[in-house]
């Protein structure tokens, strides 16, 4: 007790001491990280255990309808069974589990397992397979197969422990009732995925309208009226356990149904106009080309209905087409590419509105136009010889005969190319014979931009090509994009793969191919040469002709109609441009186009109509095409309606298109035989309908009221 | 009422053991002198303890079967069999105590060995026994075996050889007594025992009185064995992955990682006031694994939020005091070392637990005293209560015998 050494006892007590200090700083420890986790970083945590107990399921809108002039539906929506899978459940099981549970997934919706795996990656990390990865919100289930037989839904719903973490729901997908067996794909369009980029602008945007497993519009209308159509979607969150199974509702945003567009194209006619489309068609590759020797290509074709004084579409048809259904639940990338091929005729290119061709004769009306605009009259006379040579070449009267001198009437009536070459080379040698003078005045072109070629029609579809006028502008910048090409194809011998025509060609091209020469003009009017339109393009301006010169922006939608059935917008006819003629020019063009129904070039065709009943007017084509065979126009129109038809590599205006346009013709009028029955017209009341269909409260829609002509 | 104090001074020594349970029977009746702010605090914990795995079984029909109160009434069995056991060691004379520790050890240890040859394999260590539809981990007693059978080496050399210096034989004897058991534990493996046994050893070494040199070689020593153990890759690299799983769950996503992850999810989810009993999303949900033994702590985070988990972590610091306190106040060697021992055993092993669940230990499968939900954690814990207020009555009701040295013929037989 007395050493300075203390006693082991009072050692141990104070060694007792210390460890009380120990202990006690060691629970301060442990308080202060439980303030700091629960207190100061509290929030976070609850953040992520919300993140991972509950589970956002969207609720995708249903998407809004498409209806006909009629309220007859076009696109619908039903239910569909979507598999979707919920990854925070999955990255937390054993890589073994995964894959087995990927694996008997795979074989019940019938998938690769490797593909689902994909599907799960988010893009932008790493292994993530663009065109299949997720790109949507991280606590929301990934859809990995889409529109599922019922059998295996149930299936999956019904053995919920195989198939832990598998969300099976039901979605709304477009449907196509196709009333009057119609097509109408390139009007409609088709829906797909949302693309990441889309979805990060919109994210940006703070547009909460879509979500990662959103269909937006692509093409056509679903496109153009996307925002309408789209709807709001609605989020459900439930209560998950650590394996994914739902526990119990936590609360629900309801999804807002998107708005109904009602369209101006009736069902019936359009029906009536795709059957003649196919059936000119068939009908022109069954037919022996003379020229050629061999039957006609017909590789594709439109037929474009306006209504002549508002421009709104009544039917619009292309061919080739394709089902836009193969956008339910996934087009695959074969089906895809064949949409795309050149050898399949690349069908999603809608030729109304996205095809060129040379307009050929259809062309002569609005250079007529044009000539009496500027310095001709209806008295004016013109020899309408078999050829006429400018420069160096005959220029030949295909389509007529030689007629002597006749009036502008009756060279429309009988397409006389030389009386339009004589009035093209005139305007050339008063104006432009300075073939390098890119300012020279040229009233046919003037009058072409005037009926609005070579600029968009302004319809309400996306991707609508503009056509092209080959004056001397056009000219001169195609030159100074091709010179190089060509001078140096010049420049060198002839190789073994260059034709002859071709190098000849390039070393003329290299030397003057900027010169605006007089067989240009005179190509340019009858329609030949480089200029191009779209069949769209040609039915507007015919319109123009009808209603006196209204150029309209053609509309296909007409209203857009909330789902309750609220009146939300009207679209109104949108005039773009009006054309000015002197008097009498409108009205003396009209006699002309009618007399090539009654004794013109699509006389033969129109035997038997009743034509002081229903007035037609018309005017056929048929262009040549460098390599090809030629293309068939009608472009004709009534009181009400402007009908225009192509046939790409289909022979002549009136011989391939001339049957379909009568038989359209015979519909919207009702005419049978030589009768005409108002009753029997395919749209109620002849004339397309001023008013909208009526929505009910109960979701029926009845057709507007027919007003008495 | 008598109260200790006027109590005859003086027990005679070395009384027949026949006459020991006529004794306890007026001891029992002694219940002012028992310290009734451990008790209340040990039963505080057991209250909450069973409440909390009540909460975090209710909804787990995979564990309970579809009886949402299974595990409360399994629980609350446990607490009853604890209590019993509790009160008959606090009842039996001290010296008794002492007969019985080298067969409390003995037992333990044969319970260890039988785990070795024929016990079950759980999450990886081999730690339970399989009697009788029950099972028992030996390790939760050998704790206890180890801090009394340190205690009285120390206390027999002390009382028969008159000294009162820890030598270098007395280190010696202690780290034998904790050798055995220790060993048994290693070959499981159980690192999270072994963890709170190690602590507990040093902490008895510590309350002893041992040299400072004798404390510092041994951590040392524990810490060099450490390093060399993962240096020379007796443990593979995962086992050391998932040790250091706390500072970075990405280094075992799967495993402990996942458990420290949603760990500390749980108890952030809580905040101030928690989301009340019953309450807790990621608890209802079954997010933290294991919740009801090693993570109990989370479901008080979750849903009692940082006052009842604070109040949890109170009562555990007023047993940890208490323990000391009776430690301290006693100046029986056997009762001071092993008063510190439990101390020890019960502040580390709530340490390494409720340091597990917020994240700032690493993930071993230790169960937080009283509140875990388990047999024989609870009865290795009550067990050690009942001895802490068998050393705090004696030491308030007999200062006289604690001159008295107790011969040792007993033990030494």
């Amino acid at each position: 007790m007395t050493s300075a050494r203390p006693q082991p006892a009072q050692r141990s007590k104070l060694r007792l001491v210390v460890l009380q200090a120990l202990v006690f700083s060691l629970f301060a420890t442990l308080f202060v990280r439980l303030y700091y986790l629960q207190v100061v970083s509290g929030d976070e945590y609850t953040a992520q255990a919300a993140a991972q107990s509950v589970r956002e399921i969207v609720v995708q809108p249903q998407r809004g309808l498409i209806v006909d002039d009629q309220g007859r539906p076009l696109v619908t929506n039903r239910t569909s069974w979507v598999v979707s899978v919920d990854r925070t459940v999955v990255d937390k099981m054993t890589d073994g589990v995964r894959a087995k549970l990927v694996e008997r997934l795979g074989r019940v919706v019938g998938e690769r397992a490797k593909r689902i795996e994909k599907q799960l990656v988010t893009c932008g990390e790493e292994g993530s397979v663009s065109g299949l990865c997720w790109n949507g919100s991280p606590f929301q289930a990934v859809p990995v197969a889409q529109d599922v037989p019922q059998d295996v839904a149930l299936r999956i719903l019904e053995q919920p422990e195989d198939f832990p973490a598998v969300v099976v729901d039901q979605q709304t997908v477009r449907s196509y009732p196709q009333p009057f067996g119609i097509n109408l794909a390139h009007v409609l369009g088709y829906l797909s995925p949302i693309t990441e980029e889309e979805y990060d602008t919109a994210q940006d945007d703070g547009d909460r309208s879509v979500n990662g497993a959103s269909a937006v519009g692509r093409a056509g209308v679903e496109r153009q009226y996307d925002r309408w159509l789209r709807g709001m979607p609605g989020y459900r969150s439930v209560a998950v356990d650590s394996m994914g199974r739902v526990l119990g509702d936590d609360g629900e945003v309801e999804s807002q149904p998107g708005d109904t567009l009602v369209t101006s194209i009736d069902a019936k006619v359009q029906g009536v106009v795709e059957t003649q489309l196919e059936e000119a068609i068939a009908v022109a590759r069954a037919t022996r080309d003379t020229v050629t020797g061999r039957n006609y290509v017909a590789d594709s074709g439109a037929v474009v209905v306006l209504e002549a004084d508002t421009g709104r579409v009544v039917a619009m048809a292309s061919q080739p087409t394709y089902d836009p259904g193969l956008w339910v639940g996934g087009i695959t990338k074969k089906q895809l590419s064949r949409l795309y091929s050149e050898a399949a005729g690349t069908p999603l290119l809608g030729r109304a509105t996205q095809g060129q061709f040379a307009p050929g004769s259809t062309w002569k009306p609005f250079m007529t136009a044009g000539a009496l605009s500027n310095g001709y009259s209806t008295d004016t006379m013109l020899n309408c010889s078999s050829f006429l040579s400018v420069g160096n070449r005959d220029f030949k009267n295909y389509e007529s005969g030689a007629y002597g001198y006749i009036s502008f009437a009756k060279a429309l009536e009988v397409s006389c190319n030389t009386f339009f070459y004589r009035v093209g080379l005139d305007y050339w040698q008063r104006y432009g014979s300075d073939v390098a003078d890119v300012d020279a005045r040229d009233p046919l072109v003037e009058e072409a931009k005037k009926f609005g070629f070579g600029r968009e029609t302004g319809i309400d579809l996306p991707g609508e090509a503009s056509g092209r006028i080959a004056d001397r502008a056009w000219k001169r910048a195609y030159f100074e994009s091709q010179k190089d090409y060509y001078c140096d194809l010049a420049a060198k011998p002839q190789d073994a793969d260059t034709s002859d025509f071709v190098y000849l060609f390039a070393r003329e091209f290299c030397v003057e191919g900027y010169a605006y020469r007089a067989g240009d003009a005179v190509n340019f009017a009858i329609g030949q040469g480089d200029t191009i339109v779209t069949p769209l393009q040609l039915a507007r301006a015919y319109a123009a002709i009808a209603n006196g010169g209204t150029l309209y922006a053609p509309r296909i939608g007409k209203a857009v109609v909330s789902s309750d059935g609220t009146v939300i917008r009207k679209i109104a006819p949108k005039k773009v441009g009006q054309v000015k003629v002197p008097d009498g020019v409108f009205g003396y063009i009209d006699d002309a186009l009618k007399g090539v129904t009654r004794q013109g070039t699509m006389a033969w065709r129109m035997v038997g109509f009743p034509l002081d009943e229903v007035v037609i007017r018309s005017k056929t084509g048929s262009a040549e095409v460098y390599g090809k065979q030629s293309t068939s126009w009608v472009a004709s129109y009534s009181d009400d309606y402007v009908v225009v038809m192509m046939v790409s590599q289909g022979g002549t205006g009136s011989g391939t298109s001339g049957p379909a346009i009568r038989k359209i013709w015979e519909s919207l009028y009702g005419v049978t035989e030589e009768q005409v029955r108002p009753s029997d017209a395919a749209i109620p009341g002849v004339t397309p309908p001023q008013g909208l269909p009526t929505f009910r409260r109960d979701g029926s829609i009845l057709p507007p009221a027919t007003e008495k002509r | 009422m008598t109260t200790t104090s006027i109590r005859p001074p003086a027990r005679p020594a070395g009384r027949p053991a026949g006459r020991s349970a006529g004794r306890s029977t007026s001891r029992l009746s002694q219940v002012n002198g028992i310290d009734w702010v451990l008790m209340g605090a040990v039963l505080a914990l057991t209250v909450l303890g069973a409440l909390l795995v009540w909460s975090a079984t209710s909804n787990r029909e995979d564990l309970t079967g579809g009886d949402s109160s299974a595990y409360l009434g399994k629980q609350v069995m446990n607490v009853a069999i604890g209590l019993v056991l509790m009160v008959t060691v606090m009842a039996t004379d001290h010296r008794w105590v002492r007969i019985l520790t080298p067969l409390v050890y003995l037992a333990s240890v044969v319970g260890l060995v039988l785990v070795l040859t024929m016990g079950s394999t759980i999450n990886g260590s081999r730690s339970w026994l399989m009697v009788g539809g029950m099972s028992i981990q030996p390790s939760e007693l050998a704790k206890l075996a180890v801090v009394v059978g340190m205690a009285l080496v120390v206390a027999e050399r002390a009382d028969a050889r008159w000294r009162t210096r820890v030598g270098t034989v007395d280190v010696f004897a202690m780290l034998g007594v904790a050798a055995v058991p220790a060993t048994l534990i290693m070959l499981q493996p159980d690192l999270g025992t072994m963890l709170v046994l190690s602590a507990t050893v040093f902490g008895v070494l510590a309350a002893s009185g041992a040299r400072r040199r004798w404390l510092v070689l041994l951590a040392g020593g524990g810490v060099a064995a450490a390093v060399a153990a993962v240096g020379a890759g007796a443990l593979k690299a995962y086992q050391v992955d998932r040790f250091l799983a706390f500072t970075n769950p990405d280094l075992d996503p799967r495993g402990a990682g996942y458990n420290v992850e949603q760990a500390r999810i749980a108890v952030g989810n809580g905040g101030l006031f928690g989301q009340g009993l019953f309450d807790g999303s990621q608890t209802r949900s079954g997010f933290v694994p294991e919740q009801h033994t090693d993570f109990v702590f989370t479901v008080a985070g979750e849903e009692l939020g940082l006052v009842g988990a604070g109040l949890l972590i109170g009562l555990l610091v007023v047993v940890l005091w208490r323990a000391l306190s009776i430690a301290a106040h006693t100046d029986d060697v056997f009762g001071r070392i092993a008063a510190a021992g439990i101390a020890c055993w019960f502040g580390f092993q709530a340490f390494q637990n409720i340091g597990m669940c917020v994240g700032i230990m690493p993930v071993t499968g230790v169960p937080l005293p009283f509140v875990s939900y388990g047999g024989s954690s609870m009865f290795a814990g009550m067990l050690a209560v009942g001895l802490l207020q068998n050393i705090h009555l004696r030491a308030i009701s007999a200062p006289a015998a604690r001159m008295t040295p107790t011969p040792g013929v007993l033990v030494r037989s």
